[in-house]
């Protein structure tokens, strides 16, 4: 939650600053369904955060006799999975992972989108082509095999789908910041900038990276929700985190098979996954809807 | 288009061959290497040199790479049976999962697509960028599953996963395909129908739009004669991203729905470690997905003359 924030924080400021466009506060014009989004992820992250401090059951302790347990009742709010695991339980836990790499490996992509994105706006020329046929090598490659086959062989740990998901989620981010960057690369401020003696390493820093950032950071929101589903697909394809830890994409994969007799152990965390990744994408389609209309205002 | 080529192959030749665990292993993999070490040894080497495993990385892709051109993508290590083989009985199962998808997705795409754009920022229009948001927000599996659940289990209409051959029932094969394709055209739609309405309000504000009401032509006249084809550049060009894309990308719900396409020969093949299974596979793919491309610029040309192929230099 910290980095939409924080995004958010600054993104508001700018808009203050700039004064006079508008007429209502910041935090009414984002909208009543922006602030239930955000809600939604504070309150997964939070259970996720506190999870082992909080009241609830193991995820791990099985019960027989509980088997497929019916939602509310005996205690378990959102009902028991197969071998009778307290299923609220399991999703606070699975939101554990989900999380981590929600909140990991598109910054991965972002560090990597704008260093290669940011070089190829500026310098153009062969370091651009170059950087062309990486970004397109990367788009032809079938990228859910290419993750499917790294993860089989390096074995399927968190941090190996951090780096394997960050790595393929660059080229958005690359694009963004290579088109923000031939934008602002010919404004007045850079050509200012380079009459000074400005060296090429402070004129991306100092002067096109905050302007490039921007777009990018709405973006990764939006990979944010990219990567949960991609987890999911690898947990439900069996090349996820293996078990017994709980994720969302697990669940969900081992309830499909008795889908007809308990479809609650399918359905609730299905819907959980659903909203969160709706809310990362709604979080992130407001915030790139605010920094197009400031690109717009210049 | 050259340089891509070479970097993809090259990338999946070296994705099986740098890491850990070689098709040694998987043909070995059977048989209990603790009783005597030695002769599993020997054994592993002996297949190694047979397969050509003990040369350098290089040497071997470039042997591989002259094979691939002329057709030939190796044999199978663990089914023994050629590469091109398998593609080539594996592929027509996704291209027929893939037209149906691509039919569903632009039945409901064009229509709606048409009238949002029509109805521009109308309840109507409001009422479907709402809907699509949410589509797009449902992962593969959770619609797969959801409609498996109405279908399948409670209404008991379709069949939840299988496969028959096209030759052997028409009928029950064409059952097979309807759930999977409905769920990968219910998840492109969102996507056509978003690039056609944007693309659509900017041409009917061209000037030769006004002109053709001025002059008392219909609204469907005028939409389909003078504004769907300008309008539809976009499309296009999402479509054939989409279908490159698609090829491998529908490997989860070809495994959901247990269709023997591509995605899932891949699957297995990952599974048993069978290196040139997946290298052809994917080269394939590639070569597909950059055959597509040069595909959709040639199409530009058709539907717009102003454009000359090769013009798009720019675009990335």
């Amino acid at each position: 939650m910290s980095t939409a924030t924080t995004a958010n924080g600054r993104i508001a400021r700018r808009k203050m600053a700039q004064a006079g466009d508008a007429q209502r506060p910041l935090w009414i014009r984002l909208g009543f369904v922006f602030w239930l989004a955000v809600f939604w992820v504070a309150l997964i992250t939070f259970g996720a955060v506190f999870a082992d401090f909080l009241p609830f059951a193991d995820p791990l302790k099985t019960n027989l006799s509980k088997t497929f347990h019916p939602i509310g009742q005996d205690g378990f709010i959102l009902g028991a999975d197969q071998i009778g695991r307290d299923m609220l339980s399991r999703i606070v836990h699975g939101a554990q992972i989900s999380l981590k790499l929600a909140f990991t490996a598109p910054f991965i992509s972002l560090v990597l989108g704008v260093t290669l994105g940011m070089c190829a706006g500026y310098f153009r020329g062969r370091v651009d082509g170059a950087i062309g046929i990486f970004v397109d090598s990367i788009l032809a490659f079938p990228n859910i095999i290419a993750i499917m086959a790294i993860l089989f062989f390096l074995g399927p740990t968190l941090i190996n789908m951090i780096l394997v998901l960050g790595f393929f989620g660059m080229v958005g981010d690359l694009r963004v910041a290579r088109a923000n960057t031939i934008l602002y690369g010919e404004r007045e401020f850079v050509i200012a900038a380079r009459a000074q003696g400005a060296s090429h390493l402070r004129i991306m820093f100092k002067e096109l990276l905050p302007n490039v950032i921007i777009p990018v950071l709405a973006l990764a929101i939006i990979g944010m929700s990219r990567v949960i589903v991609i987890e999911g697909i690898l947990s439900f394809l069996g090349v996820g985190l293996p078990p017994p830890t709980p994720t969302w994409g697990k669940m969900i994969s081992e309830g499909y098979s008795e889908l007809g007799y308990a479809p609650h152990v399918t359905f609730v965390p299905a819907a959980v996954m659903f909203f969160t990744i709706l809310s990362f994408n709604l979080i992130g389609d407001r915030l790139r809807t605010l920094t197009n209309a400031r690109a717009g205002q210049i | 288009m050259i340089p891509v080529f070479f970097l993809v192959t090259f990338a999946s030749f070296a994705l099986l061959n740098v890491l850990p665990g070689d098709a040694a292993d998987a043909i070995l993999g059977g048989v209990d290497a603790t009783d005597n070490p030695a002769s599993m040894e020997e054994a592993r080497q002996a297949i190694r040199e047979e397969l050509g495993l003990d040369k350098p990385i290089i040497v071997r892709y470039f042997s591989w790479l002259g094979d691939v051109v002329q057709g030939d993508f190796g044999q199978s290590y663990v089914m023994s049976i050629p590469v091109t083989e398998l593609l080539l009985e594996r592929l027509p199962v996704s291209l027929e999962l893939l037209i149906f998808a691509q039919i569903i997705a632009l039945s409901i795409a064009l229509p709606i697509g048409i009238y949002s754009a029509l109805h521009a920022d109308k309840a109507f229009d409001r009422g479907v960028s709402a809907v699509t948001f949410a589509i797009v927000a449902a992962p593969p599996f959770v619609l797969a599953i959801i409609l498996v659940f109405f279908f399948s289990v409670t209404w008991q209409l379709l069949p939840s996963a299988g496969w028959v051959p096209i030759d052997e029932d028409l009928g029950a094969n064409l059952r097979f395909y309807i759930l999977p394709s409905l769920v990968i055209g219910i998840l492109e739609a969102p996507v056509l129908i978003r690039v056609l309405r944007v693309d659509m309000i900017a041409t009917l504000q061209e000037d030769y739009i006004a002109l053709a009401r001025a002059k008392g032509m219909s609204t469907r006249y005028i939409l389909f004669r003078h504004a769907m084809r300008p309008s539809s550049f976009t499309l296009v060009t999402v479509l054939g991203l989409q279908l490159g894309f698609l090829i491998s990308g529908a490997v989860i719900i070809e495994q959901i729905f247990a269709l023997p396409g591509m995605g899932k020969l891949i699957l297995e093949a990952i599974d048993g470690r069978d290196a040139l299974v997946v290298q052809g596979a994917v080269t394939f793919i590639a070569v597909a997905y950059v055959c597509i491309n040069l595909a959709v610029d040639v199409f530009y040309a058709i539907l717009d003359p102003r454009v000359t192929v090769g013009d798009r230099g720019g675009r990335r």
